[in-house]
């Protein structure tokens, strides 16, 4: 479904990828680990084309697609989500019309007809208790207001809408009290299917404890330094990064 | 073409105006005298440094006596906020049109009449305010406009009033008004304690060449509180000048908001002056240019004394080659303590040649008041353009949903809801082509 192969990427003249390769197939779920700086959410903002950061090499095919070469919103069309650590406010923009104009977009780009906004309020209503969250938050302005949770929730409601194939969770788990965790952690297992994948990047393994990766790797100085099933997320948890961090240059 | 109105004043005085009050007669005079000695103002005085007149100084203009034609109730139906309830005085091509209007509604303690007729049957009504509360003082377009005032709304709110809707004051042009200019002057009076709002449309069916000269004279009355909205939807050919200048006694609340959209030129004045204690004045607008359009909004409010509050905010898109100008004065005189002002101008710039022209002014010159200013001129988020767009929403509709969120906190002020509702649809339309926000 997705393969990164070699990937380099930088910020102004920061280089912060460099060479990643990982392929996800559908349905499994993947953890990128690492501390601060290691460049595991420019991974997620590179792939859902965050014009803030530069492909400077490598790859990336998603279902065949070069998705490096198209524009954010073509990514989105084809079925890439990017959950975001810090979702963005918009003031005047009620959270219903950016869902639906959201939905339609894709549902347009698949050749599909839009949906009236009554018909989509229907659709809201059940994918709103899978986040509990109340329909009162739909009129309010995207992100407007927010705590912390709401806003990670939001993000969650926004992937429920859009059924996205590849998920790109980055630090989702960030600032979350447990129960807001466990909100957003069971919206994303309700939403998993063995025909789409998932990305969760996390600094934490709490978040694993309720999404259980298939396969987590660890990324420091823009490289995935280690790979392993679940396990390797509890002993990073028992043993912190450094051990895995500083040989990174004699691995290079 | 200052010489051509003073030729016009001559011939006016001998026929429109010669049966007239002495104190009319002699507002006009003062009025044209000021105007012969002022003329247009050009870019080197300080208020007009942004703003040149020279397309209007530069053509001639004939008076506006009404329409030759015949406009439909339906033809105003874009304008009228689907509220067929509310009072309404239509004046068409700077006439009274009894015909459009309707006067049914009007409140008890709510009188509504037109100036022309009110002049002639019952002067006394408005002796005692008009040209009284609008100084001429370095105004070219005000003293032109004190010299032919032909026609335009007279509203007075009778003390302890509260008028539970809208009262609704439409200035359309038509086809008919090519080439003519209308000096309307209006004037507003709220009695003490009442409470009432009060709507200014100007708007054109068609896209005539015409010039418009208004002057709105209000005084707020001790604890009245006013809520005056001006809605400046004219051609896209046609100059625009309005000042409105307020006058308030203590404890009162003057309420405005400017909405501009139209005109080639357009110039919105709009000075109050605090001028008794515990007032407060709103001074809200949202101005958005498109082409070649030049929209310029100037404010003033003068804190002539102690305990007051103003509240300030204006915002503007400016697309194409459009200019704007806003340029906002808040004057604390030295006895006015405790002054509470905030004043906040945001500008969004859509395009490369699209230019705004940003200027607050704080003048204080008491010593215990708290009073911030600023302004702002932008291009939009890049953040939340991605953020829109990784959930699939293409580049253009980001960059035009934005555009409208930037006006929509502005236009959530608008208190009267069929009001706030049709302004945020037709910036919506205007930005998105789609007809709801919901």
């Amino acid at each position: 479904m997705l393969e990164i192969k070699d990937l380099y990427a930088k910020a102004g003249d920061r280089d912060i990828l460099r060479g990643i390769s990982l392929t996800v197939a559908p349905g499994e779920v993947h953890a990128i680990m690492g501390p601060n700086g290691s460049g595991k959410s420019t991974l997620a903002q590179v792939l859902a084309g965050n014009p803030a950061y530069e492909v400077t090499g490598g790859s990336a095919t998603f279902e065949g697609k070069d998705l490096l070469s198209l524009p954010p919103e073509e990514r989105a069309q084809a079925g890439v989500f990017l959950a975001f650590q810090y979702p963005v406010e918009i003031p005047g923009v009620s959270n219903a019309y950016f869902l639906r104009s959201a939905y339609n977009s894709i549902r347009q780009a698949r050749g599909l007809d839009e949906v009236d906004p009554l018909d989509f309020l229907d659709y809201m209503e059940k994918k709103l208790e899978l986040v509990d969250m109340d329909t009162e938050m739909l009129s309010r302005s995207v992100n407007m207001g927010f705590s912390g949770g709401e806003k990670k929730r939001n993000e969650i409601l926004q992937m429920a809408v859009l059924e996205p194939k590849l998920a790109l969770l980055d630090e989702t788990d960030s600032g979350l009290d447990i129960d807001a965790l466990r909100i957003v952690a069971n919206g994303v297992n309700a939403l998993k299917r063995p025909d789409n994948a998932t990305i969760v990047v996390t600094h934490y393994q709490r978040l694993l404890n309720y999404i259980v990766p298939d396969y987590v790797h660890v990324l420091a100085h823009g490289r995935i330094v280690k790979s392993g099933d679940k396990s390797l997320a509890l002993e990073l948890e028992a043993k912190g990064y450094d051990w895995l961090v500083e040989p990174q240059g004699a691995l290079a | 073409m200052t010489a051509a109105y003073v030729e016009d004043f001559t011939e006016f005085s001998r026929n429109g105006a010669s049966a007239e009050p002495a104190w009319l007669r002699e507002t006009r005079r003062a009025g044209i005298e000021k105007f012969a000695e002022l003329g247009f103002p050009t870019p080197r005085n300080e208020d007009w440094h942004f703003t040149s007149v020279a397309p209007i100084a530069e053509s001639v203009f004939s008076p506006l006596r009404g329409s030759s034609g015949v406009i439909e109730r339906g033809a105003l139906e874009p304008f009228t906020f689907a509220q067929s309830d509310w009072p309404l005085l239509v004046f068409v091509n700077g006439r009274y049109s009894a015909a459009l209007s309707n006067l049914g509604a009007l409140a008890k303690g709510v009188r509504a009449t037109d100036l022309a007729s009110t002049l002639r049957s019952e002067p006394a009504l408005v002796q005692p305010w008009l040209g009284k509360l609008s100084p001429l003082d370095g105004r070219s377009f005000s003293a032109l406009n004190a010299a032919f005032m032909s026609d335009g709304a007279v509203i007075h709110i009778a003390p302890g009033t509260e008028a539970p809707i809208p009262l609704h004051v439409i200035f359309v042009s038509d086809s008919s008004a090519a080439k003519g200019v209308a000096h309307l002057r209006n004037l507003i009076v709220a009695g003490r304690h009442s409470k009432a709002t009060v709507i200014e449309s100007y708007v054109s069916l068609g896209d005539s060449h015409y010039f418009t000269n208004a002057v709105t004279e209000v005084k707020v009355e001790a604890g009245a509180t006013l809520t005056h909205y001006k809605i400046q939807r004219e051609s896209q050919r046609a100059f625009h000048v309005h000042t409105i200048d307020a006058q308030q006694a203590r404890d009162s609340h003057y309420v405005s908001f400017s909405f501009a959209t139209g005109g080639a030129l357009s110039r919105t004045n709009i000075y109050t002056n605090l001028d008794g204690e515990g007032c407060g004045a709103t001074l809200n607008g949202l101005y958005m240019a498109d082409e070649e359009q030049h929209v310029d909004h100037q404010t003033n409010i003068v804190h002539a004394q102690p305990n007051c509050f103003s509240r300030e905010i204006y915002k503007g898109i400016l697309s194409g080659a459009a200019h704007g100008v806003f340029n906002g004065k808040v004057y604390v005189h030295p006895i006015a303590q405790k002054t509470d002002g905030k004043q906040t101008n945001n500008n969004l710039l859509l395009s490369e040649r699209a230019r705004i022209d940003t200027k607050p002014q704080l003048e204080i010159f008491a010593d215990d008041v708290r009073c911030t200013h600023g302004a702002t001129v932008g291009r939009l988020d890049e953040m939340a353009l991605f953020y829109m767009k990784s959930r699939g929403v293409s580049a253009d509709r980001a960059r035009r949903l934005l555009t409208y969120a930037f006006a929509a906190d502005v236009l959530e002020t608008i208190e009267v809801q069929a009001v706030r509702e049709e302004l945020e649809r037709a910036t919506l339309e205007r930005f998105t082509g789609a007809s709801v926000a919901a």
